[in-house]
């Protein structure tokens, strides 16, 4: 027998087992909708933990033996240190090493102050590592930030459009893609993580893989819905059959992204480096986003789009008067059956046959209606 | 069509491709280098942002600013220090090994330019053989603190009058370190003292008095062919008092007889020119003249002109490693990328079990493609692998990993509409081809756009993850694709061997439409039990 896994992936893909994404747009939308809002509350309210990237300051770190009560001896000895108004900050970088971030320093404070960090650490002072970094420099961070999103959106919005020759689903991506940057931003709000460089090369990276897997759902809904006047299928429907189809696709796809990003986390964290636990954290939030806007946004969003063009409101209408003449027939037959069950005839197997005829009649009028 | 061309012969690809990467291993061994080179956040060592304070600065005076500050750097005898334009205006000082903080003061610093009479004059040592061992070391302007530099002599700012200056006769000591000196050794510029300095190539090297003109008296500087003449000029125009030492020196030196009838003009411990007057020059406008090409006038008249730095820079970004927290990082960044190529294999041999051979080799590959192409692009063009590169080619693996999800599920897909096996690893390939472009494009496209427009590590990020997404096509089309080709030959997969991923149970087909034995049908199996089971269950 198969695993339960693969049959769902093969019900999923066959359409026996379908969830009716486009339908329920309204309520994901809303989900969505409330995570977004939310996300802007959070950023207005509690705003975001600027690192000193952005910010401007000095951070020192020196190879110490921490034990309880380590960092607060340091803190009180930091307080004391030549510089004054050095506003030091001081914490702990796992089990080896003091991190003490200060406000900006000219050049001759940064050494008497390194020297003296030295000194409270009992090491040379070349092994103190420093990061210091102007008042200015966040400024320009951001601005080259805003200046790479803004490009990028443009030219993908562009790829899209040329590629699949369709300017809403350029619309829809970004859409799903600007959900996803929000949500992001919001969780940093919520969980106080500092922002610094590595969170914005995180964010910037989730925008590619975020359209990444909307791509590949656009790209089976494309395929799905070629020839679509020629059949009895509304946009939505083939829409969502897409959806189905690469779900399990999309999972695959999303967990082993993922999992290279957490062992990225994993090892920031339990290692202390700052920097890849800022990105594994970006990443992460960004790409479990990214999965779930492409299903549930990107596709029900471009679905309906596309439903508002006067073709699909004609295309429906038709499928409608189709479905509607095959009911009347449906019924005709039904009542014919009646006529024959009460006469003895085989009643249950008039299901299948009937589905057939259904499709070949409506055909067959399509043909005469061009005629 | 050259891909039915290709579909005969999946082995002929495989083995060129695989040629290319061990050619590349081969490169590497001639040029016996393994390893790529680390940036300073792995190895150790300080990086120095300058951003110009002016919002408008012209490439010009930005490359000549970085060439004075490589100039300097050079003099410090760090080693492969790195100065690079980034943007435009921002300069990059990247030093290897240094922790200390000389380098942060002197890359900032004015230049020291200062005219000094001559006072004795010998050939040099001429370009030392030793790398290392840059001509003419400049020091640090000097510092409030003269302690700071603790070796050399202390340093002493003050400028001695220029009639002291035209006393000035060389001592014996003066003597003997002219004559012990080595072209290379560290010169302070000590405006009160006689010093011992070489030309930039160190073919000569001088005794020279004390300072007579500072730089800074020195108003403008031009070069360019006087009318008449046929050589290169150039000329300069000192402020008043400048002006007025000029022509005493002047006036003194027509008196001498070689070498003392020379000045100097001394730049960060350099000489870059000893000039011979002809007249005395009282107006504070001097005109140069001598074997100049336009190249050597033009680099003069720089040097007289922007003695100090053209722009004035801002030491915007100071980031100092020690080797140990370097060293650790790298070691945190590859255990991270170690568990992720691990986690994927596992999973994928799990999920697509006989399969996950493919993905497990075609990362190997990728792997190994990118290592190479990290050390020959180190070599190359100076690619350095930072922390933020190795996070790049981590977020890499999972961009690799995903092409192979969308072939092989496409190859599902396929034999779900009940295509047999064969036809399905062809034509399931057909319909993955333009996702895994497309979505690559995407990916690339970030990668590119990260890299014109971002500063700092974030540039690093996204060279590694543009070069990964590059290296995942290539596998992806001239690796994984003709060996899952040349796999489906075999009997274990081509049959659909419980455990190649590819049987008939997985994909919810029969095992006759899996071979290709049955006509295929319109519409997916309707009738097949665990679809019905399954139906009555949801």
């Amino acid at each position: 027998m198969s695993t339960p896994k693969m049959s769902i992936a093969h019900r999923l893909y066959t359409g026996h087992l379908s969830y009716d994404f486009i339908k329920h747009r309204r309520q994901w939308f809303i989900v969505s909708g409330v995570l977004v809002v939310a996300s802007i509350l959070l950023l207005l309210v509690r705003g975001l933990t600027l690192g000193i990237e952005f910010t401007g300051g000095t951070d020192f770190q020196a190879p110490m033996k921490i034990e309880a009560g380590t960092v607060d001896a340091v803190r009180a000895q930091a307080a004391d240190l030549t510089v004054s108004d050095l506003e030091p900050q001081v914490f702990s970088l796992g089990e080896t090493a003091i991190r003490i971030q200060t406000r900006t320093l000219d050049t001759e404070e940064l050494q008497t102050t390194r020297a003296e960090i030295a000194q409270i650490a009992g090491v040379d002072s070349s092994e103190v590592a420093y990061n210091a970094i102007g008042a200015s420099w966040g400024k320009e961070i951001s601005r080259q930030g805003v200046i790479a999103l803004l490009v990028f959106t443009v030219l993908v919005m562009l790829l899209i459009a040329v590629y699949f020759r369709d300017w809403k689903m350029s619309i829809a991506a970004i859409v799903a893609v600007a959900h996803d940057l929000i949500v992001t931003v919001g969780v940093y709000a919520a969980v106080g993580f500092t922002v610094t460089p590595s969170t914005v090369i995180g964010v910037l990276t989730i925008l590619g893989y975020s359209l990444y897997d909307t791509v590949v759902v656009f790209d089976k809904i494309r395929e799905n819905v070629h020839g679509l006047e020629e059949t009895n299928h509304t946009y939505s429907e083939q829409a969502n059959l897409a959806v189905n189809q690469v779900i399990v696709r999309s999972i695959n796809t999303t967990v082993i992204g993922i999992i290279p990003v957490v062992a990225l986390f994993v090892a920031g964290t339990w290692l202390q480096s700052a920097q890849l636990a800022d990105l594994g954290l970006a990443l992460l939030v960004g790409m479990i986003a990214g999965a779930y806007s492409s299903l549930f946004i990107a596709a029900p969003l471009l679905a309906w789009l596309r439903e508002r063009e006067p073709g699909m409101v004609k295309h429906r209408e038709q499928i409608q008067r189709r479905a509607e003449r095959a009911e009347r027939k449906a019924a005709q037959r039904e009542a014919e059956a009646l006529a024959l069950a009460t006469a003895g005839g085989p009643a249950p197997v008039e299901t299948a046959p009937r589905q057939q005829r259904r499709t070949s009649g409506s055909r067959a009028e399509r043909k005469g209606r061009k005629k | 069509m050259a891909t039915s061309a290709k579909r005969g012969r999946p082995g002929v690809v495989l083995t060129v491709f695989l040629l290319i990467i061990v050619g590349l291993y081969l490169i590497m061994g001639l040029t016996k280098t393994w390893a790529p080179k680390l940036g300073l956040d792995l190895q150790g060592g300080q990086t120095i942002t300058l951003t110009a304070t002016s919002e408008n600065v012209t490439p010009e005076s930005l490359e000549l600013a970085r060439n004075i500050i490589q100039q300097r750097v050079d003099g410090l005898g760090v080693g492969e220090a790195t100065v690079a334009v980034q943007g435009d205006r921002r300069i990059v000082v990247s030093a290897p090994n240094v922790t200390s903080d000389d380098l942060v003061e002197l890359v900032g610093a004015t230049a020291q330019l200062s005219f000094r009479p001559v006072l004795q004059s010998g050939a040099g040592t001429g370009p030392s053989d030793d790398a290392d061992a840059v001509p003419g070391l400049p020091t640090p302007a000097p510092s409030p603190e003269p302690s700071a530099s603790a070796d050399g002599p202390s340093v002493d700012n003050e400028q001695l009058s220029i009639d002291e200056v035209l006393a000035y006769t060389a001592t014996e000591e003066d003597l003997e370190n002219f004559a012990n000196f080595v072209c290379g050794d560290t010169v302070v510029d000590d405006p009160s003292r006689a010093i011992v300095a070489c030309d930039d190539e160190g073919t000569y090297k001088y005794l020279l008095g004390p300072t007579a003109v500072l730089g800074t008296e020195l108003d403008t500087a031009a070069y360019g062919i006087p009318t008449g003449d046929l050589s290169y000029v150039v000329t300069l125009s000192l402020k008043s008092t400048g002006a007025e030492q000029f022509k005493q020196l002047t006036g003194a030196l027509l008196d001498k007889t070689s070498p003392e009838n020379l000045f100097a003009i001394v730049l960060d411990g350099i000489v870059e020119s000893a000039v011979e007057p002809q007249v005395q020059i009282t107006n504070g406008e001097a005109q140069i003249s001598g074997s100049f090409t336009a190249d050597s006038a033009a680099s003069l008249a720089n040097v007289l002109k922007y003695g100090s730095l053209p722009v004035s820079f801002e030491p915007s970004q100071v980031e100092t490693v020690s080797a140990t927290l370097g060293g650790e990082q790298l070691r945190v960044g590859i255990i991270a990328g170690l568990i992720g190529i691990a986690a994927v294999a596992l999973y994928s041999f799990i999920y697509y079990r006989g399969m996950g051979i493919v993905v497990v080799a075609s990362l190997v590959v990728a792997a190994s493609a990118t290592y190479a192409m990290m050390v020959l692009l180190g070599s190359a063009v100076g690619f350095s692998l930072s922390l933020a590169g190795i996070a790049g080619a981590i977020v890499g693996i999972a961009v690799t990993a995903d092409s192979f999800v969308i072939y092989f599920e496409r190859i599902r897909d396929e034999i779900r509409d009940g295509r047999s096996l064969r036809s399905s690893l062809v034509s399931g390939w057909e319909k993955a081809r333009g996702t895994i472009i497309i979505s690559d494009a995407v990916s690339l496209l970030s990668a590119v756009i990260l890299f014109i427009v971002a500063i700092g590590s974030v540039k690093g990020f996204a060279f590694t993850l543009g070069l990964t997404t590059m290296i995942d096509l290539a596998v992806v089309f001239f690796f994984t694709k003709p060996l899952v080709q040349l796999l489906g030959r075999t009997k274990f997969f081509g049959e659909g061997h419980k455990w190649s991923g590819l049987d008939a149970e997985h994909m919810g087909v029969s095992r006759d439409s899996l071979l290709g034995r049955r006509l295929r049908r319109r519409t997916p199996v309707t009738h097949d039990v665990t679809a019905t089971q399954t139906t009555q269950e949801a």
